[in-house]
């Protein structure tokens, strides 16, 4: 049997819309943060992808997620 | 018609309207209030004595149809930097401004008859003084609603409270936007200037202002065409500004560790979700109130919004994030309902937002009120507007507080505190915070966008590699934005999109009928801050006031771990130009 991931993802601003604000998730060893956006089904088409933050750094799509991760997913927002 | 420098003098209550001098021409917004300053104030003067001088002045497109543009410059030197000072405001002053022929309004001395405070109304012909001893130690809101009575409802009105008449370092110049509402000259103490000349309010005639002349009227609105779309384009200011306002940025700053709180000893607050944007949003929403507003006409952004109550009723407006998180992250009040009743509170006693809820978080260290309290919080800013001696003690703003009870973690650059970015932990926002010639503003240089949100590229916040450059950019460029009237937030657009700053040349261009390149914006802005940074030297302000707090230095914030690690040298090459 696969080894398996257990990772909190946390979804803001757009993206809550009828999803949720935070789960922990189990995924297979070597999920990315792609594999992510794309199980979560958040509407990147309309509102892009901007911000991601795995233990609060920031990381790109490809990142290979690690047990106990929290990664956080923001569409491109911004204020000042 | 041409337009007119209007140059008041308080000491005998006249005015002279006066040619623009060939210089000032190409000037508007913080070029020209920051030029007069340091071409016309004895930098070594009393921020509060008859030779500081306040300098309105309405950016080079303010009152034209470009978007976003109506933006307005006060300039003095600070009662609570020490320093010169820039502070600009939406609102409807800039447009009223601009479209009377008013370049810029100056106003100089202090009068004779110090015994009661005047009301100036400014009109194309002159310029009118009434001693309005009735409107003494009245609230913002009253005073507006006296002006609305005496003219039409579309005056231009600028007004200070009660901390200004008692001459606050926190007080603020608050000016009627076009809800009838108001927007703040925030930073800097200016409504204590005000104050000291005896000013209580200002309007300016909206009756009779002609249409801001254009030059080139079709090359104008082809530009100003790309300019919008190029804004309504970009992602943050085309669709999360306008759905979630700028406190969208507590969870983002909260998840990167670079939202201080409890006083600067962490980058994570456990009020997170409590007062984030979208918590905002939802309770917006389910109140009737409004996710998307505008601060003045000509706003394609609508980043502000309406807040009501529980019961529905308008509570406040204009509802920032740097106030959110002062109150809430770094004061502790969770309780987002209480914030915008403070919000309310301090916009109809006229005190800066930001310096005010600063102060509060450092007076939690100083044992003057709980973590987290915000009822008493709210009856310490009801002290500040009547001038208790704790009200006092709060007026004076963080750095003064901090003073006075003998603390070393007091949050402050050029004694102006620092908001709602960590340094230690988004350190190009640091650069920015400790090398303006403005004091720790988070506006003047907001490495945020490249350190935290991945606008304009990409550079690592908890790093020290490319910070230097990146603020020194972004200082040079906000110093030219900021003098065209524009609002900061076209610059997301103007780090990501190549088209639109051109088109923002191109109107000026257009409008004043010269050939500026890119090259010359450069220069502009740069020529800009030497004036600023020249003055500030002047005032006793050197190198050693470019820093931050020594207890970032030696304290690792959290959950990062990480200091304030950039050297002297280092400090001093940013804006060595």
């Amino acid at each position: 049997m696969n080894k398996t991931i257990e990772i909190t993802v946390k979804l803001f601003a757009h993206y809550r819309e009828n999803k949720f604000k935070v789960q922990n998730r189990t995924y297979p060893e070597g999920t990315t943060v792609r594999d992510v956006i794309d199980d979560t089904g958040i509407d990147i088409e309309k509102f892009p992808v901007g911000i991601l933050l795995a233990n609060g750094r920031h990381i790109d799509e490809e990142y290979v997620l690690k047990d106990s991760d929290v990664l956080a997913i923001f569409p491109k927002v911004g204020g000042g | 018609m041409a337009d007119k420098i209007y140059r008041v003098n308080m000491k005998d209550l006249s005015y002279k309207i006066e040619e623009v001098p060939e210089e000032w021409m190409g000037l508007g917004g913080r070029g020209l209030t920051s030029t007069i300053i340091y071409e016309e104030v004895d930098p070594e003067c009393h921020p509060l004595g008859p030779n500081n001088k306040m300098v309105f002045a309405p950016g080079l497109l303010s009152g034209t149809p470009a978007a976003n543009s109506g933006r307005n410059s006060l300039g003095a030197k600070s009662p609570l930097t020490g320093g010169i000072k820039e502070s600009n405001v939406g609102g409807t002053s800039a447009q009223i401004f601009a479209k009377l022929g008013v370049k810029a309004l100056i106003i100089e001395g202090i009068p004779e008859d110090d015994s009661t405070f005047y009301h100036l109304h400014v009109t194309r012909e002159k310029v009118e003084f009434e001693k309005v001893p009735e409107l003494v130690g009245k609230n913002n809101f009253e005073v507006l609603d006296t002006m609305l009575e005496k003219y039409d409802k579309k005056v231009a009105v600028m007004t200070i409270g009660r901390p200004g008449e008692m001459r606050m370092p926190i007080a603020n110049v608050s000016v009627k936007d076009p809800e009838g509402k108001f927007r703040s000259h925030g930073r800097g103490g200016l409504g204590a200037v005000m104050g000291s000349k005896k000013i209580k309010v200002i309007t300016v005639d909206a009756e009779k202002y002609k249409e801001t002349i254009i030059a080139d009227s079709e090359k104008f609105k082809a530009a100003n065409k790309v300019f919008a779309k190029s804004l309504l384009d970009h992602p943050v200011s085309g669709q999360a500004l306008p759905a979630f306002g700028t406190d969208v940025l507590v969870n983002i700053l909260n998840e990167a560790g670079g939202l201080p709180s409890r006083n600067f000893r962490s980058g994570n607050s456990e009020n997170a979700e409590y007062i984030s944007g979208e918590t905002m949003a939802e309770t917006i929403k389910s109140r009737n109130g409004k996710t998307t507003h505008g601060c003045h006409a000509g706003c394609i952004i609508q980043c502000s919004q309406v807040y009501n109550d529980k019961e529905g009723n308008y509570l406040t407006s204009g509802f920032e994030y740097e106030t959110i998180w002062a109150l809430g992250a770094h004061t502790g009040i969770k309780d987002l309902d209480m914030i915008a009743k403070m919000d309310a509170l301090m916009d109809d006693i006229g005190i800066d937002s930001i310096e005010t809820g600063i102060t509060l978080g450092v007076a939690v260290d100083a044992g003057i009120l709980e973590y987290g309290d915000g009822e008493r919080a709210y009856e310490l800013i009801k002290e500040v507007n009547n001038g208790t001696p704790i009200g006092r003690i709060i007026g004076g703003g963080t750095g003064n507080l901090g003073k006075l009870y003998g603390l070393t973690r007091v949050p402050v650059v050029k004694n102006q505190g620092i908001p709602a970015y960590e340094p230690r932990a988004v350190k190009g926002q640091g650069v920015s915070y400790a090398t303006t010639p403005m004091g720790a503003d988070h506006t003047t240089g907001y490495a945020v966008a490249t350190n935290i949100l991945r606008v304009g590229g990409y550079i690592d916040p908890l790093k020290k590699d490319g910070q230097l450059e990146l603020s020194r950019n972004l200082q040079i460029s906000t110093a030219f934005i900021d003098s065209t009237g524009m609002c900061i937030f076209v610059a997301f657009s103007v780090l990501d999109n190549p088209d639109t700053m051109p088109a923002l040349v191109d109107m000026i261009n257009a409008r004043f009928d010269i050939n500026l390149t890119g090259e010359d914006v450069m220069e502009f802005g740069k020529t800009i801050l030497k004036r600023e940074i020249e003055f500030n030297r002047k005032a006793g302000l050197n190198s050693a006031h470019d820093r931050l707090p020594e207890f970032m230095k030696y304290e690792p914030l959290p959950p990062h771990n990480v200091v304030w690690d950039f050297t002297n040298e280092e400090l001093d090459s940013v804006l060595d130009f």
